[in-house]
């Protein structure tokens, strides 16, 4: 009798057991963590607007219908990558982050990379803009969603070219990050036929660029490139116009600036200048009812292309783990999220390359002058669509080692 | 003149402590409870969190010993912190050192920037010598910027941990916390012993009074130039386990806001005290850390927080302690 009643107690322990089990199977548990910064130089383009972004991506994604318990947490690296290395492990170990989105600031997404692979997780990469991250410092855990900066060059300068501009000049910001961007401009301006005037290097960081105007003024180059980034870019953008490069009839291009920059600058200092983005608010209907969501929740400002980002790898992201219904094998996600073509309202039908690079258009655009701005967010006019099989790094010469040799 | 120019060096230090003759007990009981501490932390608190707080608990310390012993006020710290922590990353990732030998490497550099800068910086008193190390570090600074070997501002990454002499597995956290904290130990102790040496009573003469110590006929130059190098040294011993810990090495480190770190950490745990720099470096990194989430906000209260120690406990959150119980600490 009391072996029965034993046995009858086993069996129901492991029915319930089994219950509980399938229950919790029918609830995946996502965590997303944004990480980037909320304080200083990045905070527009990326900060509280990305959580803002990937509240709605889960929103949009119905994520709990589909069996997905989203949960999102956020926190400021303030661009140091001690103190977003600390977060990224702390969230990884014990709070139980799935996925790290956004990251801006090239040192903190390399080492946020090197942490996600480390610990078999995921990092959807938006904010931070080193094409390292697919090439030589590739990983099986992380994707690049929305730009690099060889796609902002490259796309200014052969687009620039072909359209007429094809004679350059260069400032250029005088370490690493700015003769790079400048090596990889060239590189497409000679591709498309153009020749390149000269250069100048400017110590970073710069206050003063007036003597590098006069010099991009008496090159005659019809186009004035500005391979530099965040505050010498604004600073050698307001000089321009106070030098009045673009009434002399010289076209302005930026190499790396958002649109948050050119707000900041307003249409008088910055119109004219041409520039390579991944997304604009008011580009289409789909983009245009993004926007007004967001802006509702962020008093009124409209989302930057890291936005737009975070977003579209938040849904992505969600749609590879619905299908595989666990989140813990990081590299496997994303491996499905590389095997699943993409398609989100903003950046439409995609998909993402075995080196990490998540492909889509790129448009080149250029600044409105102030007469022509209809709002105080109407800020570009689209010059020329650059189709996602030309706007990227072909994947052979990243030198991502996850790619097979051929 | 002279005397105007130890005036401003002597401003910033609080009144010496008189040593009882209980201290050295006291402070025996005091190490021997950090050691507890240390032992247990790891399972109370996440180990890399702790790791951090050591690493610069250590650097704080550091300039604590030029600063609160010497009346040095180096504005130029990270650049030893900096350098140390561009060297050992670079030999343990790209010269495949293991971790003991990368860390020395990067001590060895602290050192060596130390001696070199030192050498150039204690000419010149008070403002003047806090102003050459500003424009040293910043050097170093710009010459990281440029140099191909720290990779510009990506920095160097993913620098492998290593195994310690060939046994013990430093990719467990736990591991390299216990080093860490050996280190930091070693570190901590080695300073006291600096500063309780008769070295260190001929440094707090200097310190009161220069030109006293001088007609004493101590050669003062060439004691601050050793208190100089010391400190940089572990400051540079700090900046390379850090690259160790974090696996990267980048240009916050030698940034000039990275050389007010230690400043706001010593003031904040106690100028011219032993352990009160490791209370500041808790202070400063617990917030840092664990006030993230509030996003801009850490900044200000960083600020309220750092604007109230000044105002409320003027000789930091230890030395005010220090000063109830009447003990030096």
């Amino acid at each position: 009798m009391t072996d029965t009643m034993t046995r009858l107690t086993r069996l129901a322990a492991t029915a319930v057991c089994a219950l509980a089990a399938s229950a919790a199977g029918a609830q995946t548990a996502v965590k997303f963590g944004v990480l980037n910064d909320r304080s200083g130089v990045y905070a527009d383009i990326t900060g509280e607007g990305s959580v803002v972004a990937t509240r709605l991506a889960v929103e949009d994604f119905k994520a709990a219908e589909k069996g997905l318990k989203v949960e999102v947490v956020s926190a400021d690296h303030q661009n140091k990558p001690d103190i977003g290395s600390n977060i990224a492990r702390t969230w990884f170990d014990q709070d139980g982050v799935d996925a790290i989105l956004d990251v801006p600031t090239s040192s903190v997404g390399l080492a946020v990379s090197g942490i996600a692979k480390e610990k078999n997780r995921v990092f959807l990469n938006s904010g931070s803009g080193t094409s390292d991250l697919t090439g030589r410092s590739c990983s099986p855990n992380t994707i690049s969603w929305t730009y690099d900066t060889w796609a902002l060059g490259n796309g200014t300068g052969a687009a620039m070219t072909k359209r007429g501009g094809n004679t350059w000049f260069f400032v250029t910001a005088d370490y690493a990050f700015g003769t790079a961007l400048e090596r990889d401009a060239t590189e497409a301006i000679k591709k498309a036929g153009g020749t390149v005037a000269g250069s100048v290097r400017h110590p970073f960081p710069g206050q003063d660029f007036s003597s590098f105007m006069l010099q991009a003024q008496a090159s005659k180059a019809k186009v004035v490139g500005f391979a530099n980034a965040g505050g010498d870019t604004i600073n050698s953008i307001k000089q321009a116009s106070e030098f009045g490069l673009v009434q002399g009839g010289q076209s302005l291009a930026g190499l790396l600036i958002f649109v948050t920059d050119i707000k900041s600058l307003g249409l008088q200092t910055a119109q004219g200048l041409v520039l390579t983005e991944p997304f604009y608010w008011d580009r289409d209907e789909a983009s245009r009812a993004f926007a007004r969501r967001f802006a509702e929740r962020m008093g009124g400002k409209m989302p930057s292309a890291v936005h737009a980002g975070v977003y579209s790898s938040a849904i992505h992201y969600m749609k590879a783990v619905a299908e595989l219904k666990d989140t813990k094998d990081g590299a496997a996600v994303v491996a499905k999220m590389k095997a699943m073509p993409t398609d989100d309202p903003i950046f439409g039908k995609g998909a993402v390359r075995q080196d990490g690079r998540k492909l889509h258009d790129m448009y080149l655009f250029e600044v409105k002058k102030p007469a022509e701005s209809k709002g105080e967010w109407d800020l570009y006019k689209t010059l020329a669509t650059i189709p996602a099989a030309e706007a990227w790094r072909p994947m052979a010469e990243g030198g991502c080692p996850l790619v097979p040799k051929t | 003149m002279a005397d105007a120019a130890v005036a401003t060096s002597g401003a910033a230090i609080g009144p010496p402590v008189i040593e009882g003759t209980g201290a050295a007990g006291f402070h025996r009981a005091i190490f021997a409870g950090l050691v507890v501490l240390l032992l247990v932390a790891p399972f109370l608190l996440y180990p890399v969190f702790l790791m951090k707080v050591l690493c610069f608990a250590l650097f704080a310390a550091a300039f604590n010993l030029l600063l609160g012993y010497g009346g040095l006020l180096s504005f130029g710290h990270a650049a030893y912190f900096g350098m140390a922590s561009y060297i050992s990353a670079y030999s343990a990732k790209v010269l495949g050192f293991p971790p003991e030998l990368a860390i020395l490497a990067g001590t060895a550099m602290g050192a060596a920037l130390g001696l070199l800068f030192g050498a150039l910086a204690i000419r010149r008193q008070g403002i003047y010598f806090a102003m050459i190390t500003l424009a040293l570090s910043q050097m170093v600074y710009f010459f990281s910027l440029q140099a191909k070997f720290t990779g510009g501002e990506d920095g160097i990454q993913a620098v492998p941990r290593g195994t310690l002499f060939g046994i013990l597995n430093l990719a467990i956290d736990i591991n390299l916390y216990y080093v860490v904290a050996a280190i930091f130990l070693i570190g901590l102790y080695a300073m006291y012993r600096i500063i309780h040496s008769p070295f260190g009573q001929v440094m707090k003469a200097i310190r009161d009074n220069e030109p006293r110590a001088i007609s004493l006929g101590y050669r003062v130059n060439q004691y601050k130039l050793a208190l100089f190098v010391m400190s940089t040294t572990l400051a540079g011993l700090a900046g390379a386990t850090k690259a160790i810990v974090f696996q990267l090495a980048s240009l916050t480190d030698v940034h000039w806001s990275m050389s007010g770190e230690p400043v706001l950490m010593t003031l904040v745990g106690g100028l011219g005290t032993v352990f009160g720099p490791l209370i500041g470096a808790a202070v400063i990194v617990s917030m840092q850390n664990y006030l993230a989430t509030l996003g801009a906000w850490v900044l200000v209260v960083q600020g309220i927080i750092f604007v109230t120690c000044v105002l409320v406990f003027r000789e930091g959150l230890l030395g005010f302690v220090a000063k109830t119980i009447r003990r030096p600490l």
